[in-house]
Parts: structure tokens; sequence; C-alpha cells
């Protein structure tokens, strides 16, 4: 099945400008869709289908006027952890089942005001922690490719959304690979910006020092053009930067890259890769070869104790940013003999696994007699890790590894092993350490048939370059494959 | 080796109510993924300075000036218990 909603927003937009759609037309599409398949992809945790078609016939009337933003009529679908005043925002937790958050996060509020159409909010890793979207309390999300397979995580639901053509655009977040891994697993583009490039306001923090707001889309070119509508500084959020906003899409280029100076990351290439993510990466990197780069071997070497340091600094964070759900101002509430063990009861029953591992693992690492041990060293770590970056940029514009080890893996198959699942984001994490940005795109399919994802790094707010690189990647490679979901 | 912790004492002061059950899968688990996360310990040396945030920015300032802010209503909108429009919870201290 093809349909309005298969298309990419940047054909979306021109037909909407040359009046051969409407934007109820493409949202129409689109629930349809999510009707046909989300009772087996599940990457909805809640749908809002009549704010869509109130969002779309007040984008038809923009685009009808003739004023209309880039990102005006395009139905998109929101990570829950995304707030959206009077939409409820659970992060994937029992503790916010039914949290309706008085106020909008700006990245939303920035896309509303410029006609953009809400589909729903998506499924996700509880509290953005995991890497396979297994962690959400309310059920995991099933791969477009292969139903029995993982969307990977944290933002599985935004990825598979795209991927099955239930939204033509998502925003996801991204704290140590939770919008590039789930890109690859799900054969869609996945961009992390530069820390800060676009403002936190209402992401419901994980790890305030790590988090950004990503995009999940079907081309570069999309990716441009949204994160062009959200980037920029923004007064709620102290750590937003300035810059960006406009302009992305306009430095896309014409696919000329000629000279750019492209790093292979030595590490990224070891043992642990499976021989199909190898030979479909190294493809990529032989077509950036053709596209007249220069391409050359660099090395991150503590690109292995960057995993180590992540799982300290990330769990340390999200022990004080999750010490507000306490059962007294939003949330579950268990009642207890006392405040205090009520808010113990509270957070027992209201956190699932994986979420109470990562708040003792970060109260031990935070606490009296262990601090420097752990956190202290950790942040030592990371210094090293933004020195690598630093020092490969010397040499290279652009660095290129593998995005996961793997392909998507079997639903079940890592539950049981947080460190096997914690490596599945070995090579994202350097990027959300040193604030970098990078970029997923797919680049082949293993021997299962599954995607396969490339991933592009570049120096701070250095987008353009990024952007560029991987339009001009994507061109090359012209990966037209489609999930198994869509062909039946 | 994995590491050992004091499981009860961590609990505690993460005000985090754990089962039985619980409590002796999370002793294991944390002494493993603490076991490979203490690795930072081999390269991070006494002329490292750590990094708290990778985009530093100091004193960001914006005028003073009274805004609108949440209404008292939606404030309270969400909160499991209300009591005069405040937050109500348990006793907190102990009445003689």
């Amino acid at each position: 099945m093809t349909d309005l909603c298969d298309l990419t927003a940047s054909e979306l937009g021109d037909m909407l400008r040359a009046g051969e759609t409407r934007s109820s037309e493409i949202t129409e599409a689109c629930i349809r869709r999510i009707d046909a398949v989300d009772g087996r992809v599940a990457a909805f945790l809640t749908r809002t289908d009549e704010m869509a078609r109130e969002g779309a016939a007040r984008a038809d009337a923009l685009l009808a006027a003739g004023e209309a933003p880039a990102v005006a009529g395009i139905p998109l679908a929101l990570k829950d952890v995304l707030t959206t005043r009077g939409v409820r925002t659970s992060c994937g937790s029992r503790i916010l089942e039914r949290y309706v958050p008085p106020y909008d996060c700006t990245p939303w509020s920035r896309l509303a005001a410029a006609g953009s159409v809400l589909l729903g909010k998506t499924n996700c890793d509880e509290f953005a922690m995991g890497s396979s979207n297994e962690n959400s309390a309310f059920g995991p999300v099933h791969n477009p490719w292969d139903l029995d397979a993982v969307p990977g995580g944290s933002s599985g639901g935004s990825a598979a959304a795209v991927a099955a053509g239930e939204a033509i655009w998502a925003l996801g977040t991204d704290t140590g690979g939770s919008v590039r891994q789930p890109a690859s697993l799900c054969g869609v583009v996945g961009l992390k910006p530069t820390y800060g490039l676009v403002s936190r306001y209402g992401l419901i923090a994980f790890a305030s020092s790590l988090d950004t707001v990503g995009t999940f889309t079907r081309s570069v070119r999309d990716a441009a053009v949204l994160l062009s509508a959200i980037a920029g500084r923004d007064p709620m959020d102290a750590t937003s930067l300035d810059g960006g906003s406009d302009g992305y899409a306009e430095g896309l280029g014409n696919g000329d890259v000629r000279g750019t100076r492209v790093g292979v990351v030595r590490e990224a290439f070891g043992g642990g890769v499976q021989p199909g993510v190898r030979s479909s990466v190294q493809g990529a990197i032989e077509a950036l070869s053709d596209l007249g780069c220069e391409v050359g071997e660099v090395s991150l070497p503590h690109a292995d104790y960057a995993l180590s340091a992540y799982y300290l600094i990330a769990p340390s964070e999200a022990s004080s940013n999750l010490a507000r759900y306490d059962g007294v101002r939003y949330g579950l509430r268990v009642d207890g003999r006392d405040s205090v063990e009520m808010m113990a009861r509270t957070r027992g029953a209201g956190f699932g696994p994986e979420v109470k591992r990562r708040i003792m693992l970060g109260t031990y690492a935070l606490s009296a007699g262990y601090y420097e041990a752990y956190y202290g060293q950790a942040q030592k770590v990371r210094t090293l890790v933004i020195r690598d970056y630093e020092q490969a940029f010397e040499g290279f514009d652009v660095l290129v590894s593998p995005t996961s080890p793997t392909t998507a893996f079997r639903i079940g198959e890592r539950a049981d092993d947080p460190l096997a699942m914690y490596l599945s984001d070995v090579f994202t994490i350097p990027a959300n350490l040193a604030g970098v940005p990078a970029i997923s795109i797919p680049c082949g399919l293993d021997e299962a048939g599954l995607p396969v994802g490339v991933q592009l790094t570049a120096p701070i707010l250095g987008e353009r370059d990024l952007l560029r690189v991987a339009h001009a990647l994507e061109g090359a490679l012209a990966f037209d494959a489609r999930p198994g979901l869509l062909e039946r | 080796m994995p590491v050992h912790i004091d499981i009860d004492h961590v609990a505690r002061l993460a005000r985090l109510h754990l089962s039985e059950e619980e409590r002796a899968q999370l002793t294991a688990q944390l002494g493993v993924i603490l076991e490979h996360a203490a690795k930072v310990g081999e390269v991070a040396t006494a002329d490292v300075p750590p990094t708290a945030w990778a985009v530093p920015r100091a004193n960001v300032l914006r005028p003073d000036e009274p805004r609108p802010s949440l209404s008292t209503a939606d404030a309270l909108a969400n909160a499991p218990e209300v009591e005069d429009d405040r937050f109500r919870v348990p006793r907190i201290v102990e009445v003689e």
C-alpha cells in the first residue's frame, strides 16, 4: 500500500503549495494508516484524531492564504515525554499514567504556531530509559520491518510510526542514542542536534546535561526543515543556544561534498559489530569516497570508557530529576502511615524495573563515600571524550561509524541482561557526552532484510555540514526499501 | 569482581520501596554494572578536570519582570489530594 502518508514532508509541502492536496487529506491518510496497522505496531499511547482534524483545517486556511510556514499541514507524532497542554503525557510510566500537563513543550508550541498537525503521543521506554522500547509500562512497540523485533529505543514509537507511514515525521528525545538507534533499527533518518540547539522546556527530564530533542523523518531534507522549525534560543531554557533557526534546508546544497574530510572511527569497527552492519556501513563509506570526500581513519581512544561514564552520569542525573515523583503534586499516590512511607510506596509501585535500577545506580554513585570514585571519575572521562572529539575534528569535518552494532533484535532477547542492553548504545553515547550533533541515515539491509543505519557526527553547532554530507550520502545510497508491514 | 552495595541503605536514600525479590535482583545486577562502570577510574587521572556540561553557558539572565504564571487551578489539577487550594499530604511530623 502506498498513500499520501508514505511521502516525505517536503514532497507533501510541494503538493500542498501546488494545490494538489490538502492537509486534511494527508491527515486522514495518516489516521487511516494508524487504524490499519497500529493494532500490530503499537506506536501510539494516545491518539489525538480530533485535534489533528482541527489542526489540519487551520493549516489548510493558512495555506490558502499563502502564508504558511514549511511545516504547516504536515502531520506529526510526539514522543510521550514531551508535554502537551491538555493531552496526557505519561512518559511510558505508571507514575504519570493520568498526568495531563498544563503547558506545551517549546518544540511543540513552535510547531503548533507554524501550523503543524498533532496525530498523537508515541510509546517509549519509561522516562526514556532503554534501547528497545520494552521498558514501557504500556507494552512494547513492534518494528514495522519485523513485528517480532524491537524498534529500538527509547523513542521506539516515534521511529516505528514514521517507518510505518502512521506519521510523516516525529519528534523524539536522545540522551544516549534514543533517536539515532531506533531510527537505525526502523530504517528512517534520526537527527540528534547539538546539546542546547533545541529547547528542553517541556521535555520531562531524564539526564539534564545529556537530554536533547531530535527528529525522525523519511529524508535528510525533512530533518533540516523540521530542525529549522524547532531550533533556537528559548528564554524558558537557560541552556538553549542562540543561532540555528532558519535555513538548514537551504544549506543542504546540490550534493557536492568534494573535499569534505571524513574520518572513519576505528573503534567502531571492532568485535561485536554484526557482519551485515559492517558491510552496509563500509558501502556507505565507499559512497562517500565516490562522492569525492577525503576519507581517512580516526581514533576516539576513550570511546570504550564513554559507556561506563554514561551509565554513571545519566543515572546520577536521573536519580535527582526523578526525585520529583513523590506523590504530592502530580502523578500516582500510594498511601502510607506518614509522608516518607507514602513517597517510598508511591515510587515503588509507580516505577518499572529499569527506572528503579537507574535510580538506585545513580543514588549509589552520588552517595557519601562513593561520589568521587564513580560520579567524579565519570565527569573526568567526559572531559577525555570531549578532547577525543576536539582532536578528531582538527583533521576531519565529519566522522562516520555504524549507528548501532546490530540491527533490530528479537523482543525479549536482551530483557534479562541490562548490561547487554546498555551495549546497544556504545556508538551513540559519546556524542551525548560531548554535546555534538549526529545523524543516522539508512544505508542498507542485513542478511535478514532488516535496515542498517550509518551515523555521521559533526562538531558543536556543525549541523549545516552534517546535514549537507548526510544529504549527499542519502542521494548516493538511494535507499528505497520499505518495511514488510507495508508490502503485504 | 562484582561490587557489593548496601541495597537497603541506597533504597532508603532514594525513597524507593523494593520487594524482597527486587532487592536480591538489584543487588546482583548493580554489582555487575558497577564493576563495568568502575573502569572510569582507570583513565581519569588527577590532572583531568571534570565536565558537567559539554556546552557551558554562564550567567544566563533575563529581566526580572512579572509575567503570567500557572493558575492555582492548573497547578493543582494533577494533584492526588487537594484541600483548601493546597496539596494535601500525610502527616510529616510526630504529634506528642
